[in-house]
């Protein structure tokens, strides 16, 4: 038998949120080998937050992602209440709800303009799109831009926002400042409507996978900030008991954890979510929704960028609705008075449950903390997607075909590497 | 004419001061109009090697691999300019420098052989040598845009160098330090964040790091005086910024004071 033996290296995966490489071994037309490499570098914020005061960490892990800081302001400042048993009024659940739909808006706006769209329409990346499609580039950036604007207004600003604290915001935003975004969110809603068919509407592959969908469910709500962890096989988890049943280890090969659930692969994010919560959408999203021929839940894991929509759509109704019946209220947040033992908290970031855990003392002082972001969730469905759907691909294909098919595969993830303490170049060894 | 090349690097960081320009809205298009983006893996632009006129980096170096690749941008480009706290100061990550760094490692990773991470994160201009730096955690798309524009029209470009409180008086906020005793690091604090947390009624923490001669030790009397212990006072200094020389004797002075 002749033996060819190919090796590529491409240096860097564009369009992902940190670095990674992919590492593929072909042995007689069959994937004998492959790993998701993670190299982003270590920031060991685990060990950086010891020492630190429970009032520091939502600063603190907000730079963990310049992506998602709401998300890990939220799970840290839900982890701390739930320790100290503080009850936080109803003015700063909505006002937190708000400040989540602001980043889940500029968060998949982002992703599905810049980061995704431009595969499905063979462009190397988003200016090279927005040459032949100004308008919906235009329109996607647009609505990315709204997301920052709600959360500048809770947060002062859209990376890294200044404005939340244990027991509530340091600041509530004037009847003023409200109506001016409740008019600017409303007038775009229209656009963002024309978006979701757009993308609808884009080619997707239909390729149907097994895997299991992992999400919060709350009984009153589409899941934020609130909830039990649930998953399609029927798990049902206390947030305090996620270690239960989902543990991370190392791999050698990347400086992400592995996060598996009873030992197995599973799916966190926005097609997760949706699988899971389909019908706590408002029914006049769900009546556009099932005018679409995409329908949840799903076991195509291409609807990823669909269900990023559905939930920008969802966002943008949420918003209006919370920014309408806005009142001042008497004061932003609640007195804290800190009880020592284990904070636990987790809420769901725009890729997907975000686990906080901290051992606190008596002065408030961090002792210990642990944090499982969505990509080191992620991580190990992405491998078994990538082994299942690129073999169905055709793995005789020219490299160039399977660098592409499996940079796209890895995209629909939106893995945030960075957040994943975490990068992709392809190395195929064919034998 | 042909357009001026610009190229966006990442190190290690969050990703936010990227979103300088990713956040740009419209004006993204029209930026990629007036400059031709060759370098910016997370907008699908790639061509690291090609040389660039001007090179926008983001992270600090805290691995062996970042130490060479660093080498390489410099080469590469003819101004190179650091966007925010991480590649200026060193970021939150330089905590580790004041740290045992090894143990950091072993206690994250079971197989800590295999991670290339040193045990001293340094801000680019400790590796290579800066053309101009832009403070902020995160750095905003005005300073960005700025500073294209400056560098396009031949004109050196210039940051804000004043410091917090002069923001602070201008935005017509009420001191937080003497209204609510907050430990605020306005006085000795570069601006060009708006005087976002004094706005907000908290104090400010140093995201644009150290302006030029703070009275640090007056500062931390103050902030002693008003009832937070040493070790609580030194924290103040001890986050994103807190590689910054200034900073870094600040913290540790006063807790021998």
């Amino acid at each position: 038998m002749t033996e060819k033996k190919i090796n590529i290296r491409v240096p860097v995966l564009a369009r992902v949120e940190g670095e990674g490489a992919l590492e593929l071994d072909i042995q007689n037309n069959q994937i004998s080998h492959l790993n998701l490499n993670i190299f982003e570098p270590p920031r060991l914020f685990e060990k950086l937050l010891e020492g630190k005061h429970y009032s520091d960490v939502p600063d603190i892990v907000a730079r963990i992602c310049g992506i998602c800081p709401v998300a890990y302001q939220m799970s840290a400042v839900h982890a701390f209440e739930s320790l100290f048993n503080i009850q936080v009024s109803p003015w700063v659940n909505d006002m937190r709800r708000l400040f989540y739909c602001g980043e889940w808006i500029e968060s998949h706006a982002l992703h599905i303009h810049l980061l995704a769209a431009p595969d499905f329409l063979g462009f190397e990346s988003a200016p090279a799109m927005a040459k032949k499609y100004p308008a919906e580039v235009k329109r996607g950036v647009e609505i990315q831009n709204v997301g920052n604007q709600i959360v500048r207004l809770l947060g002062g600003r859209s990376v890294h926002p200044i404005g939340v604290k244990v027991g509530g915001f340091h600041h509530a935003p004037s009847q003023d400042d409200i109506s001016v975004l409740l008019n600017t969110v409303t007038k775009k809603l229209p656009d963002v409507e024309a978006m979701l068919q757009w993308c609808s509407a884009l080619l997707l592959p239909d390729i149907a996978q097994d895997f299991t969908s992992v999400s919060l469910r709350c009984n009153t709500e589409y899941p934020m900030n609130m909830g039990k962890i649930v998953s399609t096989e029927g798990l049902e988890l206390a947030v305090d008991k996620y270690q239960t049943v989902f543990k991370e280890h190392h791999e050698s090969h990347s400086t992400a954890l592995y996060s598996l659930m009873n030992g197995k692969p599973y799916l966190v994010g926005p097609l997760a979510r949706l699988n899971l919560n389909y019908k706590k959408l408002p029914d006049e999203i769900r009546q556009l929704v099932e005018n679409i021929p995409i329908s949840f839940p799903s076991k195509n894991m291409y609807h990823s960028m669909y269900a990023r929509a559905v939930e920008v759509l969802y966002a943008f109704h949420e918003s209006i609705r919370i920014l309408e019946k806005y009142t001042i209220p008497d004061s932003p947040a609640v007195d804290v008075k800190v009880q020592a033992g284990v904070a636990y908290g987790c809420t769901e970031a725009p890729r997907g449950i975000l686990w906080h855990c901290y051992e606190v003392d008596e002065d408030g002082i961090i002792n210990r903390a642990t944090i499982t972001p969505p990509t080191s969730q992620n991580q190990a469905r992405i491998e078994e997607d990538l082994k299942s759907t690129l073999s169905e691909f055709g793995l005789d294909r020219k490299q160039d075909e399977i660098r592409f098919q499996a940079e796209q595969i890895i995209r629909n993830y939106d893995p945030c590497i960075s957040c994943a303490t975490h990068f992709l170049d392809l190395r195929i060894n064919r034998k | 004419m042909s357009r001026v090349k610009v190229a966006v690097h990442k190190f290690s960081s969050c990703d936010g001061c990227q979103l300088a320009f990713l956040n740009l809205g419209a004006d993204l298009l029209l930026l990629s109009d007036l400059v031709d983006i060759k370098h910016f893996a997370e907008a699908g632009v790639l061509d690291e090697g090609e040389h660039v006129d001007i090179a926008f980096v983001e992270g600090s170096v805290s691995t062996n691999r970042e130490l060479q690749c660093i080498k390489e941008v410099r080469k590469n480009s003819d101004y190179l300019i650091t966007i925010g706290a991480c590649a200026t100061s060193g970021g939150i990550q330089a905590l580790r420098n004041i740290n045992d760094a090894k143990s950091w490692v072993e206690a994250i990773y079971a197989k800590s052989e295999f991670i290339d991470s040193l045990d001293k994160v340094s801000p680019i201009a400790d590796v290579v040598k800066v053309d101009f730096e832009l403070w902020g955690c995160p750095v905003s798309s005005e300073q960005v845009v700025t500073t294209i524009r400056s560098l396009l029209s031949g004109v050196t470009p210039k940051d804000n160098t004043e410091k917090v409180c002069m923001e602070c008086k201008r935005r017509n906020n009420i001191c937080t330090m003497v209204t609510k005793n907050e430990p605020c690091l306005g006085p000795v604090s570069k601006a060009g964040c708006g005087a976002i947390c004094p706005a907000f009624g908290r104090g400010c923490y140093a995201c644009y790091g150290p302006a030029e001669n703070g009275n640090t030790e007056a500062l931390n009397r103050r902030i002693i005086g008003l009832g937070y212990s040493k070790q609580q006072t030194s924290q103040r200094y001890q986050l994103f910024n807190n590689n910054a020389p200034e900073f870094k004797s600040a913290s540790k002075k006063v807790l021998k004071s």
